[in-house]
């Protein structure tokens, strides 16, 4: 697993934002392992969480080129450690009549749900977190994965009884 | 209505209207610009503006005018174009000025809203195209929005770090009516520019320096837009500690205060490179660990401890590690840092920092810059500068473009004020001298303007001498006419084995003098020392029309010192007028 970082940034909800964040990533060479992007509990705003591959660049230059965006109105770094990570995945698995109980028991290993079923395939879904997702999907390669989409990862921090360990990344803007 | 009854009066305006109106809210005196189809609305009302409009000839003069006037000024230029084609060439400028930090407004028009993404006439996307090189833009749909955007525009270009901003309105959206307002203030809650320096860092900085044996003021751009240079000269003259003045910041300290050591990097002079180099403390404000500055980063002023004062955040850091970074406006920050530096000397008195200072003298004296103008001999480039220096005023503000000639320019010319040396450093943008000076005199019309310019460089953007004398401004223009595109035949010469690639241009191929007098100014040849400053004295008298002198010179001279692309500011070479030892 490549060694990345967790941003959590919340920018203005207009048109555009996206664009000029993932322009920045590519003009100062920063790579996006993955990106997933939410409305807020406030219409105003969105929230991206981004995860950044931390050897692609210094994660300090990141967001201090971040923050000079003039929608990015908050970032927040979730170190991997310190946050609960989920992604959701949906795989659509060759299941012959002969294969079906086999996938029908992984997906109950896995707590995933068969969301749909065809005559020779069905399609499941399985959140978690990404590592365990990666394990399913390597166990039913061998019956034949014919199309997988995944969400890319959202992260929230862990908590504590700590007050917080939330690092807030912001201290100054330019 | 009744006597005591008020009642909102509202002012129903168009689009178009509600934007020049928001320009002059904005006390915008002069803009640069050229029409077409798609901004043909916004050009109605300007006839009935006080808002100068100056005609360019190509967008792109458009773009480094404003560019010239927010150097000269210190306030933010202005430059209004059409869609497509017209926001495509002003894409150089833009990128210019968010390289080299400089307050521009650019409003361009586009196609009609309701007709975007359908590839209508001239349509380019014009905010997606200049989102990496403008410091924000705007695509306004609704004509209300106007008056709050121009204001956020104008906020965000002159406030924190300066930098270009780009208005991207649609033909349809100029024409909508909109009810008249002007923001009280502007609420972007996105963006909070730091100001003021952090007390501690502050107090941790005047530290280093009270305990610094070599140290060096290392003065940046930063210096000239936050309008520091008073500021400096204090905090430098309190410590004694020389300084170094960039190619942005030159004239932030006068050339003649004893203690500037003048333009560090590249093609900085031996004294300034050396000193930074084996300084032990670089107090940096405003600056940004250039490549040119620092040449090989990692070989760089090795035992130096830093002090990085800038604006923008990001900057900490980002090249160099800083011991003690403080984020804040460098004017503000040098003032208190000044105090600080009192309340350290008031301890324990002012370090004595003598033995460092002879050790600085002493490289002065060995190495200055040095040319040989023969008598008889082809006239040097160097010479010409020199002359000009010292037959125009004091605050003559001087223009360049990109190569040898602004090399020179930056090195022998004696800059005593700051705004006064108008310069594309970071994009290196040939063709800048030409409109940048008309833009420097349109915003000070008192003041002398005098560009050096490259033969190569003046090819590029020489028609806006047209719009020059149509509009009676009188810029002098001094052509160093080598007949090369001069440094690139330089790197040819030292790097590449001699061998010329697609580098000689012709001297008389066009006749420079001619040219100049089809447009408009007057034209001069001067091919021999004897002749230079009689020229120039003829020309600083003309004060009607621009004048073009064309100086023949010699295309054998090269820029040095030299510290080649990605070697050590250690191997610095001196050229040969220093003889064997020079390498």
């Amino acid at each position: 697993m490549i060694l990345h970082h967790i941003l959590t940034v919340t920018v203005e909800n207009k048109p555009g934002v996206l664009s000029r964040v993932a322009g920045l990533f590519s003009r100062r060479g920063f790579n996006i392992v993955s990106l997933a992007v939410s409305p807020t509990d406030d219409e105003r705003f969105s929230r991206m969480t981004i995860v950044v591959d931390a050897e692609s660049a210094p994660l300090e230059q990141v967001v201090k080129q971040l923050n000079k965006l003039v929608p990015v109105i908050k970032i927040t770094e979730v170190a991997p450690s310190e946050g609960v990570e989920r992604e959701l995945m949906m795989v659509t698995v060759r299941a012959t009549a002969d294969a079906r109980s086999q996938v029908t028991e992984l997906t109950a290993i896995f707590e995933a749900k068969i969301v749909d079923v065809g005559y020779e395939a069905m399609t499941i879904m399985v959140t978690g977190d990404p590592d365990r997702l990666d394990a399913f999907s390597d166990l039913v390669k061998p019956f034949g994965i014919v199309e997988l989409q995944r969400t890319g990862r959202i992260a929230l921090p862990k908590l504590s009884r700590q007050p917080t360990r939330l690092r807030a990344v912001k201290t100054a803007r330019g | 209505m009744s006597r005591t009854g008020r009642r909102e009066i509202v002012m129903k305006l168009t689009g178009a209207q509600a934007l020049i109106k928001s320009l002059e809210m904005e006390q915008v005196e002069v803009m640069f610009g050229l029409p077409g189809g798609a901004i043909l609305p916004v050009y109605d009302p300007l006839i009935d503006s006080s808002i100068r409009h100056i005609l360019v000839r190509h967008e792109q003069g458009a773009g480094h005018m404003a560019s010239g006037y927010a150097w000269a000024t210190g306030r933010p230029g202005v430059a209004m174009v059409t869609s497509g084609p017209a926001a495509t060439n002003i894409v150089t400028p833009l990128c210019d000025a968010y390289m080299d930090s400089v307050p521009v407004v650019v409003i361009t028009g586009q196609v009609a809203y309701s007709v975007i993404g359908t590839d209508a006439f001239q349509e380019a996307d014009t905010v997606g195209i200049t989102m990496p090189i403008t410091k924000h833009n705007w695509l306004i749909t609704d004509a209300q929005d106007i008056p709050r955007v121009v204001r956020e525009a104008f906020h965000v270009a002159t406030t924190g770090r300066p930098g270009p901003v780009l208005v991207d309105l649609p033909k349809d959206v100029a024409n909508a009516p909109m009810e008249w307002y002007w923001p009280e203030k502007v609420d972007l809650p996105g963006y909070k520019p730091n100001v003021k320096g952090h007390p501690k860092q502050i107090k941790d900085a005047a530290r280093l320096m009270q305990e610094a044996q070599r140290p060096v003021i290392y003065a940046g751009g930063g210096i000239i837009k936050s309008g520091g240079a008073r500021a400096l000269r204090e905090l430098a003259e309190l410590t004694g500690m020389p300084v170094v003045t960039t190619l942005m910041g030159r004239g932030s300290i006068p050339d003649a205060h004893p203690q500037c050591l003048g333009m560090p990097g590249m093609h900085g002079n031996y004294t300034a490179v050396t000193a930074m180099q084996k300084s032990d403390l670089l107090v940096t404000l405003g600056a940004r660990f250039d490549d040119r500055v620092t040449g090989k980063v990692a070989t760089f002023a090795p035992d130096a401890k830093i002090i990085h004062v800038d604006i923008d955040p990001a900057e900490l850091g980002k090249v160099r590690h800083a011991d003690v970074p403080i984020v804040g406006d460098v004017r503000a920050v040098i003032e208190e840092l000044s105090k600080a530096v009192r309340a350290e000397h008031a301890k324990a008195s002012a370090p004595d920092i003598s033995e460092w200072m002879n050790q600085v003298r002493s490289w002065q004296a060995q190495y200055p810059l040095k040319y040989t103008q023969e008598e008889g001999g082809p006239l040097k480039p160097q010479y010409v500068i020199e002359q000009l220096r010292e037959n125009t005023p004091d605050d003559c503000i001087l223009a360049s473009g990109v190569g040898q000639h602004q090399m020179w320019a930056s090195q022998l010319w004696k800059f005593n004020q700051p705004n006064t040396w108008v310069n594309s450093g970071g994009l290196g943008t040939m063709g800048y001298a030409v409109p940048a000076a008309i833009g420097a005199k349109v915003g000070r019309p008192d003041r002398m303007v005098w560009a050096i310019d490259g033969d190569g460089c003046f090819q590029m953007t020489a028609q806006e001498l047209v719009t020059a004398a149509s509009e009676r401004i009188p810029v002098k223009i001094a052509i160093l006419n080598n007949a090369y595109l001069g440094m690139v035949r330089q790197w040819q010469e030292l790097f590449y084995e001699e061998r010329y690639s697609e580098v000689y241009l012709s001297p008389d191929l066009p006749d420079y003098v001619k040219w100049a007098e089809a447009m408009g100014c007057v034209g001069m040849r001067v091919d021999n020392a004897d002749d230079v400053v009689t020229t120039i004295e003829k020309a600083n008298e003309i004060d009607d029309r621009p004048v073009v002198i064309d100086f023949r010179t010699d295309w054998r001279e090269k820029v040095y010192p030299m510290v080649p692309a990605g070697a050590s500011n250690d191997d610095i070479i001196l050229g040969p007028e220093f003889g064997e030892g020079g390498r």
